[in-house]
Formats: C-alpha cells, structure tokens, sequence
C-alpha cells in the first residue's frame, strides 16, 4: 500500500499528491463520525435533565448543565445493577467453561492419535455450518424440559460449546513443534501436565483471543436469554434494555434509558481499547479461517 | 552405560492407504554402543537413522527386536523410565520459559525417590549450564538467544538429569557453516568431560566423521558398516559406502581386470594380483592421483582450480561414471592448465574394486586381509 | 489403545455438549416439522407430512417476513461491501492516523446491538415532542418530517438497512483492510516499473488479490443478512409483526415462545426453509466465486 501510495506520488507531483490525500482524509473523517456520533448522541443524551430533553422540539448538539440524575434514575428506577450482575455471572461462567471443554477437544485433535480422529474432525468442521436458528428449537423444548427456565444453567449450557474456536485452537496447537512434545515426553512429562505447563502458556495469545472474543459474544447475547428468561431476575442487560424500552421508567424517559445503554456499552469498550490489536487480530482470523 | 540393540524392526503401515505394504524403516538392525563412546549414526535421508535413535529413546516402539541398557531390557519402558537425554535438530526449548525453567523442566518431573529440592534443582541447572558455558545467559527467553546458544541450552536440559545417554539428532543442522564447526567441538569437549554414551544422528559424512569415536552407515533401515571413522572411509564394506563418505565423493569407474591387471579404459593403470578377470567397478578417491608425466592413467583436462592448500584438477574419461573426475594434488605439482591432457599414477590404497553392484561386497585381493588396512 | 481412550475422555465435554445442543436438535428439528398438529404441552401430534410447510409458506406473516428479509439482503449486502472497500482502500494508502481510524471504524462490533440500536431510534423517531435529529437533516434539504420508526414502510425499511450496515461494517472494513496488507508489495513495485495507472493497478492487481476475500465477505454478508433479527428488534420492538418489520427469524422465534407461540412445528419448518435459502443462495456464491476469484 505504502507503494501503491508511492507510486500515485511519482506519477502526480506535490500538487496533486495533497489533493489525493486531502480527499481521502476528508472521507475518512465522515465515516468516522458517522461511526462515532451515535455514541456521542448516547452519552450527550444520557446527561440531559428529563425536562430539557423534552423540552428540545429541535435536538441540541450539547448541554452546558450536564447531569448524573438519569444514572441514579436508570439503577433505580429499574434493575439496572441486577441485569449486569447476571450479565456478568452468566459471561463469566460460560467462557470459563467453554475454555474447559474448547481445550480438552482442541488438545486431543491436534496432539492425541486416536483411530477415526481425522473423520470426526471433518464432522466437527461440518457442524460450523449449522445456524443457531435451526437448533435453538429443540434447544428451548430441551431446556423447558428440564425445568431450567429462569436458571442460570439454562442460560450457559447450550451456550457452552463453539466448534469454531476448537477449530482455531486445534490449529494453534498444531503449529507448536512435535519436538517439544518429544521432549517433554523424554523428561517425563504426562500428557496433561504437558497440555497445563507447555501447550496453553505457548498458545496463550490465541487463547486469550478466544477468550475475549466469546466474553463479547456472551455480553451481547440477546435471542437465546429473551427465550429462556421471562422473569427479569435473570435478565441480561440485551433484555433489560429491551424491557426499558418496552415498559421504560413508567414514561417515555429517553434520557435515562440513554444512561443505561451507556452504562451496559462501556465494559466493552473498555474491555475492547485494553485489548484493541488481540480483538482485532482474533476477528480478521476468525475471518480467514471461518 | 552400554548399549545393546539385538535385531531392531521398525515397520510403519505405508501412509498412501491404497498401497497394503508397510514401510521399514529399520530392518532387523543388531549393534551395541559401547560404552562412553559417541557414536555417529550416518546416512541419506530416509534411511531409518532418526527412526534409531526414536527406539533408543523410546518415542517410538519397534515392531520386532530388544534393546538393553547394559543389561536390562528397555524394549517395553516409556521414554521418562529410560534415563535418555534427548536434543533435536530445531532445538525444541519451551519459548515461554527461561534459559533456567527449560534446564529446570526435566528435573521438576521427577517422582518419588529421585525427587529433589528446590536447591539441589537449582544447583544442578547451574552446574549443567556451566558445562555447556551458558550460565551467563540463564535469565533469558529462547528468543533471546542464537542458535548455537539455544543449542548449548537445549543439550544443558538433555544432561541435567544425568541421563544414561545422550541422543543427539542433527543437533548442528540449523547453525550455519562457522558455529556449526565451533557447536561441533563443544558437542565433543561436553562428550569427553561427562563420558556420557553419546549418539549423533546426521546427515552429513565429515560432521560424523569428525567426531565421533565408531560410525554407523545406514541406508535403508539396514546397516551397511559400522567401525571407526578412518577404518571405514578406507575400507568401505561395499559401493554405497565408498560413495557416501568423502567430500569431493570419489571417483567411480567401470574398468575390469584382465591378467590380474586393472584395465581403465585401454590403460593398464595398476597390478591387481589374485583377483579373477572380468569386469568391476573402480573407485578412485581424489586424493588417489598423482600427477607423473609418466603416469599410466590419462585423462583430458577440463580445468584446474587452485583452492589455496590444495589444488583440484577436473578432467574428464570416457569410462566415468560419476561424471567429471576431480583429484586433488598438492599445488607444487599442479598441472599446466592449458594443456589438453593430464597423467596420473595411482595410490595403490586410495584405489578400490567393487562388483558391479552398488551393495555388494568389496573385492579384497587375497592375502590383503581386512584388519591389515 | 490406552491412549486412544484417553483422547475420548478429552473429546467427552465437547461431545456431549455438542450432542445435546447442536446434534440431537438437528434430527429433532426435522421431525419436528414434518410432525403434523404438534401440541407441545401434551406433547402429542396426529400425523406427518408437508402440512408445517405448506402452512408456513402461505402464512402471510411468513411471506411478509420473506419480503423484509430478501429486501435487506438485496440492499445491505452490496451495499456494505463497496462501502468496506472503498473505506478499506482509503484506509490503505494513508500513513497518518491510520490505526486511530481503524479503532474507530471497529467500535461498533463490540457494542451491543440492541443497546445502540436504541439510539438510532432515538435518532429517528418522530415524536409529538421533537421530530428527531434525523428530521432535523430532512428539512435542511427541504424535504417534510417522516417518522421512520412508525412511519410508512419504506421510511421503516431504510432505518433497518442504515442500522444494519451501520453493525457490519467494522468486520468487513477489517477484513478487507487485512486482505490490502497482505498483498505483496512487489506486485505495487513491478507495477510501478511498468508504469500502470492507478486505476488499473487497482483492477488487475489489488482487486484479483483480494478477491477471495471479496467474496468471503459477500458470503458471510448474505448468510448473516439472512439471519436478521435484533437489529429489527432495536428499532422497532419485539411485536415486529405489528411493526411489519419482521424477518424470518423474527418469525421462527414468534412461533415459538412469546404471545404468539406454541407452535415449534411451524418454527422449525420456518429454520429449515431459511436453511435451504441460505444453503441455495451460498452454492450459488461459492460457484460464481471459483469462476470469477483469484486464488494463488
């Protein structure tokens, strides 16, 4: 790219040059606020007064009597700290388990030798394909079943399992050389203390990668919490915020339910500038592999 | 320790599913190392070398044959209940442990009686990494390091648990030409210092030959010659011998033998008294020619080229078959370059005869016994 | 043999995880919707056959669920893709601010659909107390306030489609950005020698370069368009059906649960019919790609 610039540069002179650029820099620019602006819009609503929101027929562009009144009223008003509580409980307790079960699976496809591994891999592969829409079905009698409506283990347990990040983590394990298996091996080393102190410490970008990945999905997760919850004890924040819009605070209060959406967006977006370059390395591989 | 392998198999089901035969890979192998030696096990690739040295170490079991550690029967032991240390070719350190954790490792595995504390671990890692002079770099990641320096620490966590042997496979394959030769000497000081029973497996004829105390030729999981360095590059058991040991390679000829006289072409260039007539295959190595205007042996001369100490002369001879011929003479006796033919005579030692058939035997003249050379 | 035993011990999670999740629902789901008259409290049925079919495919709900759903994708999927690409394009030939921008332009992945997609109802709404920021642009360029948000359909249809590819566009600008960078800087160099053009270089290098990922991204573009919903649910609500809003998952997730529920037969014939599109429409994908993509 920097060629392709430099090329255009040669061909074009100076002039030209900070024209292209000035042109490209300009639409960048636009998308970058259009990116941004519905943050903006959140949070300079969420700080607006009830009574000066409503009382703008023509929106302002900001406030010069910023507010925190819409906070309390948004943890008050409504189980705000609850939905997030759960929220937290149920990402938690999922990734925690997919990791579990995502590395044993991954371990024994990329190291163990097992007759008919290399078919059920290509089942597994296979089963990447299946949209969640189509098993969510049977997946919702399943739980009803089992009288885990309202239940936190309703919410986790069919959210467990991703065959997509055994795939990629299969994949990492594989690119550790056979060598160090080998000589783990020769020292002694047993095949899980082996996979604890040397496998998961060599492959732990990828893993953390994993992680994030599926604590964003789970802090997102919206369809299969609004099937199996209706009693909002157990609402996560995707369907407290849905409820707040449904039945809101006994009124239209948009500024206080703009306060509650920006309360449940900034762990992510913490969570997504701690973590900027693993996230976005994760989801264009994801991308390649997928 | 001695080291005694009694008729080794190693059969591998063929990985093209459609061909049923299974590949050997070490066909009924039965030779002992003794012990504190090093021993170079030496071939091509594919030859079941690697494959050796997996038995030994116990990554892999053979499908026939035993294996005694002095005088226990190790066939069926895992590799951690053998006592081997093991360096590969890539080196095989954990990236995400120190210089001290890798040496370390080994030793945190151990169980039971042979447990140790934290100190005597700690003293152990500091003794090893002394011998392979790495203590000064124990508080670094693998990363940090050269290859040699990975090397050294990776034969550092081969040693540390005091193993009964050492199994070194193409440890100098990844270090270019100069560390290579240093990395060599040290493999041999280590060697020398701990009188560990060392196995070096490699590819490469002079590496082996340079340093180890017997040599193992193998090609195609079977043995072809075992002895010491210079015994076998002097006395090769057969053809393939001969043509794998000795850079430049040796010049091989189709000649034959009338009237106990060896006959290269028209030329009669050397006496071979007691062997039958017929045709035979003749190796020359290139240190074998002299140049003498009176030479019995002539060729056309393609080219000189000086190389400092020495000075090799390619030519060419219509009954060659491995090509243009190379000797190498000393410089003063260099042959003039422009002239369209150059004469030889030969070394009688640096001539040897072969049936024509790359595994068979060596002719010996009788009364010139084997152990003579 | 030990050590294969070992190896299902370390598959058993996954294993029964994925059996009783993905597998087992995946038969389940087919009988399911050839099970006539399915009653799921008593759990009872009285026939089988194409009646859930033949059902749903004349459901004007479903066929009106279709009709959003087929819109979107026809709009979105080009239309995000060019835009990715010619954003990824700009992102590539500047130095300054790059990665700045590039943050930027991902932050909508990690947020929460349905918490955004709030604001951008904010934005559009009319209300009797303010027509909205959106109508506020309108009128700049001299055209009346619409409510898109409980306005006439086209208004509703264009809400979606904006919010849409607002939530898309982070993962394929990255991808796409990602594609850019990987191509060798020697073909740019060789070109450069050869003195082609920029548009050119751009046609006969970049684009055959990045083509598999170009179509990467129109797959996954059409199989998520397809499977649209919370976005739809942000902006208009969960009674998508009284909003015309509703797609096919919509319609799939009403027949099973919620004040129209109780009918997992006519939901899973539903999932399956929006299989077989998808399916349809990604063999098409995948077959015009190995005419048309470039691959090294």
């Amino acid at each position: 790219m920097e060629s392709e610039n430099r090329v255009i540069k040669d061909r074009k002179g100076k002039a030209g040059r900070v024209i292209f650029s000035a042109v490209i820099y300009f639409f960048l620019t636009v998308w970058a606020l259009f990116v941004l602006f519905p943050f903006y819009w959140m949070i300079l609503s969420s700080v607006k007064s009830y009574s000066a929101y409503n009382g703008e027929y023509i929106p302002t562009f900001f406030t010069l009597s910023p507010t925190l009144e819409n906070y309390r009223e948004a943890f008050t008003a409504v189980p705000l700290a609850g939905y997030f509580l759960n929220t937290l409980i149920f990402t938690l307790a999922t990734t925690a388990l997919m990791l579990l079960v995502t590395v044993f699976a991954a371990y024994a496809f990329a190291r163990l030798s097992f007759p008919g591994k290399d078919l059920l891999f290509s089942f597994f592969l296979s089963l990447m394909m299946i949209p969640t829409e189509l098993v969510i079905i049977t997946n919702f009698q399943t739980i009803t079943y089992w009288g885990m409506r309202n239940t936190f283990w309703g919410l986790i347990l069919p959210s467990v399992t991703s065959v997509f990040y055994i795939y990629l983590l299969k994949e990492n394990f594989e690119q550790v050389p056979d060598e160090l298996y080998k000589a783990a091996k020769v020292d002694g080393t047993s095949d899980l203390k082996y996979l604890f102190k040397v496998m998961i410490p060599v492959c732990r970008p990828t893993i953390v990668t994993v992680t994030i990945l599926k604590i964003i999905e789970c802090w997102n997760s919206y369809v299969w919490p609004r099937l199996i919850t209706d009693d909002k004890a157990y609402f996560l924040v995707s369907n407290g915020i849905q409820e707040i819009r449904e039945n809101g605070f006994g009124r239209e209060n948009v500024p206080a339910m703009m306060a509650a959406v920006v309360v449940i967006s900034v762990p992510l977006i913490i969570l997504f500038l701690v973590f900027r370059k693993k996230i976005m390395e994760g989801v264009s591989r994801g991308g390649t592999k997928g | 320790m001695k080291v005694t392998l009694e008729n080794l198999t190693k059969r591998y089901p063929n990985l093209n599913r459609r061909i049923k035969t299974e590949v050997i890979a070490v066909n009924d192998l039965t030779f002992e190392i003794p012990s504190g030696k090093l021993v170079g096990l030496l071939g091509p690739s594919g030859c079941g070398k690697s494959t050796t040295l997996n038995l030994i170490s116990g990554l892999e079991t053979p499908t026939a044959g035993r294996i005694l550690f002095d005088e226990d029967d190790v066939t069926g032991l895992p590799p951690e209940k053998r006592g081997v240390g093991l360096v590969f070719q890539n080196y095989a350190l954990y990236p995400h442990l120190t210089v001290r954790q890798n040496i370390l490792f080994p030793l945190e595995n151990l169980k039971g009686a042979e447990k140790l504390t934290r100190a005597e671990m700690l003293q152990k890692a500091d003794e090893a990494a002394k011998l392979v002079q790495i203590d000064a770099l124990m508080d670094r990641r693998p990363s940090e390091l050269s290859g040699g320096q990975q090397q050294r620490v990776a034969i550092a966590r081969a040693l540390v648990k005091r193993p009964r042997i050492l199994l070194l496979d193409e440890p100098l394959s990844n270090l270019d030409a100069r560390l290579r030769l240093q990395t060599r000497e040290e493999i041999r000081r280590i060697q020398r210092e701990t009188g560990v029973t060392t196995v070096f497996v490699t590819h490469d004829q002079e590496e082996a030959m340079s340093i180890s105390d017997e040599i193992v030729v193998m090609k195609e999981g079977v043995i072809q010659q075992i002895g010491r360095p210079q015994d076998v590059y002097d006395a090769p058991k057969n053809l393939f011998v001969a043509k794998f040991l000795g850079t430049p390679p040796i010049n091989v000829f189709s000649a034959r033998i009338e009237k106990e006289t060896l006959f290269i072409g028209e030329e009669a260039v050397l006496p071979a008294p007691g062997l039958p007539g017929g045709t035979v295959t003749a190796g020359i190595r290139p240190e074998g020619f002299l140049p003498d205007p009176e030479g019995k042996f002539t060729l056309s001369l393609s080219r000189v080229e000086v190389m400092g100490r020495d000075t090799s002369v390619v030519a060419e001879h219509a009954a060659s078959l491995s090509g243009a011929v190379r000797a190498i003479i000393s410089s003063e006796s260099r042959p003039d370059p422009e002239s369209r033919t150059v004469r030889f005579s030969l070394k009688p030692g640096k001539v040897l005869l072969f049936q024509n058939d790359e595994a068979a035997d060596r002719l010996v003249p009788p009364g010139q016994k084997e152990e003579d050379r | 043999m030990k050590n294969s035993l070992k190896a299902w011990l370390y598959l058993l999670p996954a294993l029964l995880f994925l059996g009783v999740f993905l597998i087992y629902p995946l038969v389940d789901v087919l009988i399911y919707s050839f099970e006539e008259g399915y009653n799921s409290t008593s759990g009872t049925y009285f026939g089988v056959g194409f009646y859930n079919y033949s059902y749903v495919l004349h459901d004007p709900f479903f066929l009106k669920a279709l009709r959003n759903t087929v819109l979107l994708v026809l709009i979105t999927v080009p239309l995000s893709t060019g835009l990715a690409l010619l954003i990824s394009l700009g992102l590539s030939s500047i130095k300054a601010l790059r990665k700045f921008f590039q943050t930027v332009y991902f932050l909508p992945y990690v947020t929460n659909t349905l918490a955004v997609g709030l604001v951008f109802m904010i934005l559009f709404k009319k209300t009797p107390y303010s027509d909205g920021l959106m109508n506020l642009l309108l009128r700049l360029f001299g055209m009346g306030p619409v409510d898109f948000i409980d306005g006439p359909y086209w208004a509703k249809m264009f809400v979606l489609c904006f919010y849409t590819v607002w939530v898309v566009m982070p993962f394929k600008i990255l991808i796409l950005t990602s594609a850019l960078a990987s191509v060798k800087d020697d073909y740019y160099k060789a070109a450069r020698i050869d003195a082609t053009p920029r548009f050119r270089v751009f046609t006969r290098i970049t684009l055959p370069m990045i083509s598999p990922m170009l179509f990467y991204l129109i797959i996954t573009g059409f199989i998520g368009a397809f499977k649209a919903y919370s976005d739809a649910v942000a902006l208009f609500g969960v009674n998508l059906n009284a909003a015309e809003m509703n797609t096919i998952v919509g319609y799939v997730y009403d027949m099973l649960y919620g004040d129209s529920g109780g009918y997992p037969s006519y939901a899973a014939a539903a999932a399956l019919i929006l299989f077989v599109i998808v399916l349809t429409v990604t063999t098409i994908n995948l077959t015009v790609s190995r005419k048309h993509v470039f691959y090294d």
